[in-house]
């Protein structure tokens, strides 16, 4: 058996961290395949049932990145963002789910530098975490 | 300062007390309506009634040890819109602090209504009642059963069971922010059942009805003090016992194991209030290849499915503001301990925000606000 690949869903908002992550790779930076980008229009529509379903489908982290503070093109998505996922962070690893399976960060549309970086340690952190609980088994 | 007035209390009947105090109000003028717990003319149903008629007082029991619904539901419809005059509610403690929630929620005013709040001793599921009330032969007699042996240190336990564990592990058993509020712990009866005034509205009311000041109950401090000792030390060894049965996704399933996808448990809770829930919308409605998809993931399928799914769901969206009432246990058909678990998961996330559900109308809720410096750990430090 290989390594342990995990998969990683990410929110990201359309107007900053997509458009990072189109210059990292239109910049040749190296990253890991291991994520599966959602465009969001702003992370302010990240509902906390896409993060609760993600994880349970087996996801074995999930990043939700948008544009700074200030710079949300919805003026203050990413804000309401933060509080949903300190919320999750709160409630989620009451069942096991290891605190670092669920990332938030910000990244603005110059930073593909940041954006290639900030994958290639998510990658990292949850292969030595191994895999989500949900993988192995039925979630009734 | 918090004004007290003694109500008479005839034959060692509180209930009746109650009952004439709210015929004042409705003959004086002081209300157009009663909205209370009330006796129907069916055996030992006890519902919220709307009373208009004093005559129709007689069944009034709000201190019976039952509440098949969460009030706080029908006050938010009875207040959606402005309306005539001024109505007093009667509601425990559990549906004023649901009420409040729900008012922060736009579900309902706090305008025009006279809140009358008791001390609350604890109340059977509803299932449990029914046997409590036929054995005692009928509501009236049942409550004041129960009233005296709470009261006079039998405790509430009969038979094999006992209040629900909801009240046990409720430590906000004081109406502190009702208008008015009946005072049972620490009375003596016999001198009177004490009526506090807790805000400028209450205190109005009793200097209205000319209604004599007394002294509060030398019993009291000490009566609460003592309930408050035991509801705490119960709470905290059900989010111990809650918390270690749903430690990883294994446990959580069992815990889970017999929910069948009904969703009365949120039908039954006050604070969520979606008219519609997503989980009955056609976002769930999959179409069939998509379950042969899931079921293929991992060679088998659970159906109805997403039920872990829609419990942590309910959980991110309503448990800042659970106020622990336990209508979702009390509702559910297979026993699922539902209030431990969104009481345990509530504590920690109404913590997380410092927040308290229905302690003020002031208080904003968590998820309807945020600020710009905040929170820096969720994004590892950045701001
Ligand atoms: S989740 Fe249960 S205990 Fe909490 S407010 Fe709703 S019905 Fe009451
Ligand atoms: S009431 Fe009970 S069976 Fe119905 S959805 Fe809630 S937990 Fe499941
Ligand atoms: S638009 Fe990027 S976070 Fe709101």
């Amino acid at each position: 058996m290989g390594e342990f690949e995990p998969t990683i869903i990410a929110f990201v908002c359309n107007w900053c961290t997509y458009t990072a992550a189109d210059l990292a790779g239109t910049s040749r930076l190296i990253q890991p395949p291991n994520v599966r980008m959602i465009r969001m229009m702003c992370t302010g529509m990240v509902d906390p049932k896409y993060v609760i379903k993600a994880l349970l489908e087996g996801a074995d982290a999930v990043l939700v990145s948008g544009c700074h503070p200030g710079d949300c093109h919805y003026i203050n998505g990413n804000l309401k963002a933060r509080r949903r996922i300190k919320l999750l962070k709160e409630i989620l690893p009451k069942f096991g789910f290891d605190e670092r399976r669920l990332k938030m960060t910000w990244i603005g549309a110059s930073e593909g530098i940041d954006f290639a970086e900030t994958i290639r340690e998510l990658v990292a952190e949850v292969k030595a975490l191994g895999p989500n609980q949900a993988r192995r088994q039925m979630v009734i | 300062m918090a004004r007290t007035a003694a109500i008479e209390v005839t034959e060692g009947n509180p209930v009746k007390a109650l009952q004439e105090f709210f015929r004042t109000l409705l003959e004086r003028g002081k209300i157009e309506a009663l909205l209370v717990a009330r006796h129907l003319p069916v055996r030992n149903a006890v519902m919220p009634t709307l009373v208009t008629d004093p005559q129709q007082l007689a069944g009034a029991d709000p201190l019976a040890p039952v509440f098949p619904i969460n009030a706080a539901k029908v006050v938010s419809r009875l207040t959606r819109k402005p309306f005539e005059g001024r109505v007093a509610v009667v509601l425990r403690p559990c549906e004023i602090r649901a009420f409040i929630e729900l008012v922060k929620l736009k579900q309902g005013r706090r305008e025009q209504l006279i809140i009358i709040g008791m001390d609350c001793l604890g109340a059977y599921g509803n299932v449990d009642y029914l046997r409590f009330a036929a054995a005692a032969g009928d509501g009236s007699s049942a409550t004041l059963d129960f009233i005296r042996n709470a009261l006079e240190g039998r405790g509430t336990a009969f038979e094999d069971f006992d209040i629900t564990t909801a009240c046990k592990a409720c430590e906000h058993f004081v109406a502190e922010s009702a208008d008015l509020s009946f005072e049972l712990l620490g009375a003596t009866l016999g001198e009177g059942l004490p009526l506090q005034a807790n805000t400028p509205l209450g205190e109005a009311l009793l200097g209205e009805l000319g209604l004599a000041s007394t002294r509060e109950p030398a019993g009291r401090k000490e009566a609460v003090l003592d309930l408050l000792a035991q509801r705490t030390a119960y709470r905290d060894r059900m989010f111990a016992e809650t918390a270690a049965a749903t430690s990883d996704l294994d446990k959580l399933m069992s815990y889970l194991g017999h929910c069948v996808n009904c969703y009365n448990c949120r039908v039954a809770c006050p604070v969520c209030y979606c008219r519609e829930c997503v989980f009955t919308t056609d976002v769930f409605d999959h179409e069939p290849a998509q379950f042969l998809r899931w079921a293929r993931k991992k060679g088998a399928l659970k159906m109805p499915t997403d039920t872990v799914f829609y419990h942590l769901t309910r959980l991110a969206h309503m448990s800042t503001a659970c106020v622990g009432c336990g209508q979702c246990s009390n509702a559910c058909p297979n026993h699922v301990p539902v209030m431990e678990l969104f009481r345990t998961i509530a504590a920690g996330t109404q913590r997380a925000f410092d927040y308290e559900a229905g302690r003020s109308v002031e208080e904003e809720p968590p998820l309807s606000t945020f600020r710009e410096k905040e929170f820096f750990e969720v994004t590892g430090g950045k701001d």
